[in-house]
């Protein structure tokens, strides 16, 4: 009996000094997301094979902890709480995770607003294709004869230099990438509806999904530029997985070679996986991409306090300071596209929030002549970055009885209508009753 | 008594299964005051009558207040049924934010996102009577709760409305038969369905001030009094405030001038009776924010405006046929005929044309649903769909009215009398139309039948005691009986007017003299006949305490049902918006069918879609169109207005009739009204909208009974529904849009929460068959030769 509680303890007592030193190890500016990664393995070979990977998350603050994937002890959360903000899935063949941790252990990991990077390759067990199809995108081998890498053994195309990568500074960084990417292993098919992953290395429109080791009986099911070798997915709440159909992407040997593609002049020193996996990793664990709307602020013009209610015909303004995490602190956000719905079924009024480089976006409108409960509402999704949406009710009333005009100029002739009438008669029973 | 030497009114038993009909006896002299006995014992009596009258009217009041206690009784004080919590719920916020923040009430917790403004849309009288009550006792330091006094408001006033016909009924015919119409009123059970204690609504405040304004108009009609005009105007003015049905009385004074006029009856009295209440009347009406311009500008007005100009018109004829020879008089005339004969058509003309420039012809449906029954059934299904607007089957007229169906009396045919027939006759027409206004039927049956009653008894009782008085005089009344009676009726009618005015001072000896020798009954028939009388309103009192105390007194948000294993209660209503109050965001909105909508704001405090006031169809016919949909369609309507939770009343489980699928057809009907896509005809099975095992797809995969037949079948294993009396058709399903958080305890209420949007979404590979061709390579190539799912 005691043992146990002897464990426990201890446990508690690590865990809380672990709180502790993330407390410490946070700068003053709390990021979106904690620095504890769990990096599952199925050789503790790939921890010194892809250790520059590592060793650049680990230079970048996190704290990674390595485990085989079949630890008997693996576990994502303790008492109700994640022990883990993200997870690195190097662990392509392993049939099933050790401990508690499973394929749907997996995903409400993600749901719970985690991240996650997972590598496949040709090996790639059910379990690993399963997390992959749950986060929408299926495997298969690729093969591609023209925009292979130049390597020592000929006769294999499996080795691929990608260079078809996505147009977007947020995941893949400011800095163009030159050199291909190096990268055998399977691909993938994304489906196009599924607005919620994006291809990030899509393979060339010479590529096909096929065993190279097989003879092709039938034309093989995933040709051309449909063929996703990365692939990201951002979940609605923010979770982001990076699923690519290659561990070695990630390894130290391709990282370092020199690549030169099939039937170009050019050779580069070095891939551009580097750089790659580099940018990509910071995107996966919100070092960029993250947006944060904070103040959102609504009152009448000329006054500071948030009304319960507005008037129809109200001016008002709106302001929301929005703020992009830049890794270390958070940096003011600037686009010119952010908008403000007032919204009530549809949106009454639709206005482009102005910045002033601050961070700071605010609009004034008049609010429509329509009474009802209104909404402020923000949506603004980009590729790249996280979904900002929020809204604020706020009911609209009518004019109170006294709030309409007393007296209306072009309602004179009635008013002395009315009037003269009342004198007239009132003479008139004078008239009437005492004149005889 | 008073009564018993009262004139004897010639009365009629109809004992037929029909509802009253009339017949117009022969004039008979009508004597109000012929009670003031000449001599000076007459005084005394007179005075002990009046304290005996007074007394009785207490205790009538008292009655009327008590039978309608049953519900505080069996139940508990709580408020009933849907309309009342609305009430309620804005007499909460009268008493705690005062007449002006009541009066600019923009509340934001219904008819979500439009909101509704309260103080514009609502007929304020119920509410500003309660809240001046619960003021008026703080202010006496006597703290009840609104609760309270919301609760015993309608018993109250049904106290109130007794005494009102009294005094109609005295005004009308005299004291005794005022007494009898009083007290058949307090216990009419039609009258104690819409008043018992907790029914806070608005016809409990309605009737009275119906019955008070008829009163004061036969008052002025009687007297001709400008003082009782105005009080008229502003008995009027409290109905508009307090009842829709105030277009009633404008129609109908109306109606009754015109008779006046028509059978040439026209008197100053009438006029004074009329014109102020038209011109003060609809100044006030104006007044109340609900009614506003309608009052000039509906149709439903348009009679006593026309009324007013004829009256003028007749008027004047009538003060120039005095100015003038009768010669010049006939030039007039035809002058004026002309003359006034192009300015109708003219006017006429432009009001048909403004009138038919208007879609509905410038009548609201629920009026047009009355003049036309079949209206509503074929254009407005929203107000075909109400219950109470549903036309009564003839049970329910004896239900509610008992033995006054059968009883009605010919009365002399006076100005007073026959407003009253007018009234009987119009009423029983509204109420062959819709169940609702039955209540309105009622008063007219009560004071008739009080007459009729009052009559019998005092032509029995007098011929009883003459038969005591005249077998020593050789009896000679009982002959000539008849003969009196026929000369009395061939000489009254042309005379009728002056004769009343008489009357009303005070009748002449003569006339007692002949009255009481007229209809005497042999002794033996008139014991039989008084007997027969008291044991039917021995009947009448029977019934109307049972019906008090079983049928209308169940506060229908709590349930009984009496088994052989004792008394079942069914607390499920108040269960499942106490749920909702605790465990749900106070910002949360709640989808649920219209009737639940008052509900479940005043009792759980969140915001709702759509609520029992009716007035926007679109919105209903969107709830409508949700629940008769599939999941991820009413999915996506519920979430595109923001709804977090969906409930349902389900009575399958206990056997509760009115439950959501039996009130399914409407929400198709209603929705398919507004959006075609959704047809009636998907959802029928050979014309029935049935749940079992032939139920048509459309229906078995609605969202409605989904929600409503969802885990069903885990309770006996067979998915019995009590209510159908069948199987259900679809057993085991499950839900991928809704989650289930909250069943009651007999599963009459069912809550279910959005679920959010999906977090991911799945991959799915479109080339499955491709993929299979290929699928022989792949697991050759795997090492461990495993299967592979995608391919």
């Amino acid at each position: 009996m005691a043992a146990p509680r002897h464990h426990l303890l201890l446990l508690l007592f690590l865990a809380a000094a672990l709180a502790l030193a993330a407390a410490e190890g946070a700068a003053a500016e709390e990021g979106p997301r904690g620095r504890r990664l769990l990096v599952l393995l199925d050789d503790l070979a790939v921890r010194s094979s892809h250790s520059a990977f590592f060793g650049s998350l680990q230079a970048r603050g996190f704290d990674l902890d390595f485990r085989l994937a079949d630890d008997p002890k693996l576990s994502l959360h303790r008492y109700g709480q994640y022990l883990y903000d993200g997870l690195v899935l190097f662990a392509p063949s392993t049939p099933r995770f050790g401990g508690s941790v499973d394929q749907s252990a997996v995903l409400e990991f993600i749901d719970a607003g985690h991240d996650m990077i997972l590598a496949a390759d040709s090996s790639a067990s059910d379990l690993i294709r399963g997390i992959a199809t749950e986060c929408g995108d299926p495997e298969a081998m690729v093969v591609d004869h023209i925009n292979y890498a130049v390597t020592d053994v000929d006769g294999d195309h499996t080795l691929i230099a990608g260079d078809d990568l996505i147009q977007s500074d947020v995941i893949l960084g400011s800095k163009k990438i030159e050199a291909p990417v190096l990268f055998r292993g399977i691909g993938h098919a994304v489906n196009p509806s599924n607005s919620l992953v994006l291809k990030v290395l899509s393979a060339s429109p010479s590529a096909y999904s096929a065993n190279p080791k097989t003879k092709l009986s039938s034309p093989p099911s995933l040709t051309g530029s449909a063929i996703s070798l990365v692939s990201v997915m951002q979940a609605r709440n923010n979770a982001r997985v990076l699923v690519s159909g290659s561990l070695d992407l990630f390894s130290n040997r391709f990282l370092k070679s020199g690549v030169q593609k099939a039937g170009s002049k050019t050779r580069y020193e070095r891939a551009g996986n580097e750089q790659f996996v580099t940018e990509t990793s910071k995107w996966v664990f919100h070092e960029r991409g993250h947006l944060k709307a904070v103040n959102v602020k609504h009152h009448k013009v000329g006054e500071t306090n948030e009304p319960g209610m507005y008037r129809i015909n109200d001016d008002l303004e709106y302001s929301v300071e929005i703020y992009e995490w830049s890794g270390t602190s958070w940096k003011p956000y600037v686009a010119d596209d952010v908008q403000l719905q007032f919204f009530m079924m549809s949106p009454y009024v639709l206005k482009t929030l102005s910045n002033d480089n601050k961070g700071l976006y605010s609009t004034s409108f008049k609010v429509p002549d329509v009474y009802g409960v209104f909404q402020f509402k923000v949506e603004y999704q980009r590729l790249g970055y996280t979904g900002l949406s929020f809204t604020k009710q706020i009911p609209v009333r009518p004019y109170r009885h006294n709030e309409y005009e007393r007296f209306i100029t072009s309602a004179y002739p009635y008013y002395t209508a009315s009037f003269s009438t009342m004198g007239a008669f009132f003479i008139f029973s004078f008239v009437y009753l005492y004149h005889k | 008594l008073k009564e018993t030497s009262a004139s004897p009114p010639p009365l009629l038993f109809l004992l037929s299964p029909h509802p009253p009909e009339l017949c117009f006896s022969a004039a008979m002299p009508q004597t109000q005051s012929s009670t003031a006995a000449s001599g000076g014992g007459g005084r005394l009596r007179d005075a002990f009558g009046g304290v005996l009258c007074a007394f009785t009217l207490l205790l009538i009041g008292l009655l009327a207040f008590s039978i309608r206690l049953f519900s505080v009784i069996k139940y508990e004080s709580v408020i009933h049924e849907f309309d009342p919590y609305f009430n309620y719920r804005v007499t909460q916020f009268l008493s705690k934010n005062g007449v002006y923040e009541f009066w600019n009430w923009f509340d934001d917790r219904t008819w979500y996102p439009l909101g509704r403004v309260i103080g514009g849309t609502v007929y304020p009288g119920l509410t500003l009577t309660a809240g001046t009550i619960w003021w008026l006792l703080n202010s006496l330091n006597i703290p009840l709760s609104v609760e309270t006094v919301c609760v015993f408001t309608a018993p109250i006033f049904s106290a109130n409305a007794s005494w009102a016909t009294y005094l109609l009924t005295k005004e009308a015919r005299g004291p005794g038969a005022g007494l009898m119409a009083a007290a058949i009123l307090a216990m009419v059970p039609s009258y104690i369905s819409r008043s018992v204690a907790g029914s806070y609504d608005n016809e409990a405040v309605a009737i009275f001030a119906l019955i008070f304004t008829f009163y004061l108009y036969v008052k002025t009609l009687n007297t001709g009094s400008l003082f009782y005009a105005a009080l008229n105007s502003l008995s009027y003015f409290y109905m508009v405030c307090s009842w829709g049905g105030y277009t009633f009385i404008i129609n109908l004074i109306p109606m009754h001038v015109l008779l006046c006029i028509v059978t040439g009856r026209y008197s100053s009295r009438l006029y004074i009776a009329y014109a102020p209440l038209i011109v003060l009347g609809t100044l006030l009406a104006a007044l109340v924010p609900v009614v506003g311009f309608n009052a000039v500008m509906t149709s439903e007005h348009f009679a006593s405006f026309l009324v007013f100009i004829i009256l003028h018109v007749v008027a004047m004829v009538y003060y120039i046929k005095g100015l003038l020879t009768p010669r010049l008089f006939k030039v007039a005339m035809t002058f004026v005929i002309t003359v006034g004969l192009a300015v109708c058509f003219a006017v006429a003309a432009v009001l048909i044309a403004l009138v038919a420039s208007s879609p509905t012809k410038g009548w609201s449906g629920r009026s047009l649903s009355l003049l036309d029954p079949t209206y509503a059934s074929k254009y407005i299904p929203i107000i075909a769909s109400v219950s109470e607007h549903q036309p009564p089957t003839w049970p329910s007229y004896f239900m509610d009215i008992n033995v006054l169906a059968f009883l009605s009396c010919f009365l002399p045919l006076s100005d007073a009398s026959s407003f009253l027939v007018l009234y009987l006759v119009t009423s029983v027409y509204f109420s062959g139309v819709m169940v609702r206004l039955m209540l309105v039927l009622a008063p007219a049956a009560c004071i008739l039948s009080g007459i009729a009653l009052s009559g019998a008894f005092s032509v029995l009782t007098r011929s009883m005691k003459f038969q005591r008085q005249t077998s020593e005089n050789a009896g000679d009344g009982s002959s000539n009986a008849l003969a009196n009676s026929e000369t009395a009726s061939k000489e009254k009618p042309s005379k009728k007017n002056r004769k009343r005015d008489k009357d009303s001072e005070g009748s002449s000896p003569a006339d007692h003299m002949t009255e009481e020798k007229l209809l005497v009954l042999p002794c033996g028939p008139a014991a039989v006949g008084i007997m027969l009388l008291i044991i039917l309103s021995g009947f009448y009192v029977i019934h109307c305490v049972w019906a008090a105390a079983e049928a209308y007194s169940a506060p229908s948000i709590v349930l009984t049902s009496r088994s052989h294993d004792g008394l079942h209660v069914f607390d499920d209503f108040r269960e499942a918006y106490g749920w909702m109050r605790h465990n749900t965001d106070v910002d949360d909105k709640v989808a649920s069918w219209w009737d639940y909508g008052y509900q479940t704001t005043a009792m759980a405090n969140r915001t709702v879609l759509v609520d029992n006031n009716t007035w926007n169809n679109t919105h209903i016919a969107t709830v409508g169109t949700a629940m008769a949909s599939p999941e991820k369609e009413a999915w996506e309507i519920f979430s595109s207005l923001d709804v977090k939770y969906v409930l349902v009343v389900f009575g399958g489980l206990i056997g509760y009739p009115s439950d959501d699928i039996n009130k399914f057809l409407w929400m198709v009907r209603i929705g398919g009204g507004v959006f075609p896509h959704i047809k009636e005809a998907d959802y029928l099975r050979d014309g029935n909208y049935c749940v079992d095992a032939h139920g048509t797809p459309t229906m078995l995969n609605s969202l409605m009974y989904k929600l409503c037949y969802y885990r069903f079948v885990e309770t006996d294993g067979k998915g019995f529904d009590r209510v159908r009396r069948y199987e259900i058709g679809k057993k085991h399903f499950k839900l991928t849009h809704f989650e289930e958080v909250f069943t009651t305890h007999h599963w009459m209420v069912r809550v279910y929460k959005l679920k959010p949007q999906k977090n991911r979404v799945r991959g799915k590979l479109k080339l499955k068959p491709a993929g299979r061709s290929s699928s022989k390579a792949n697991s050759m190539r795997k090492i461990g030769g495993k299967k592979n799912p995608w391919q």
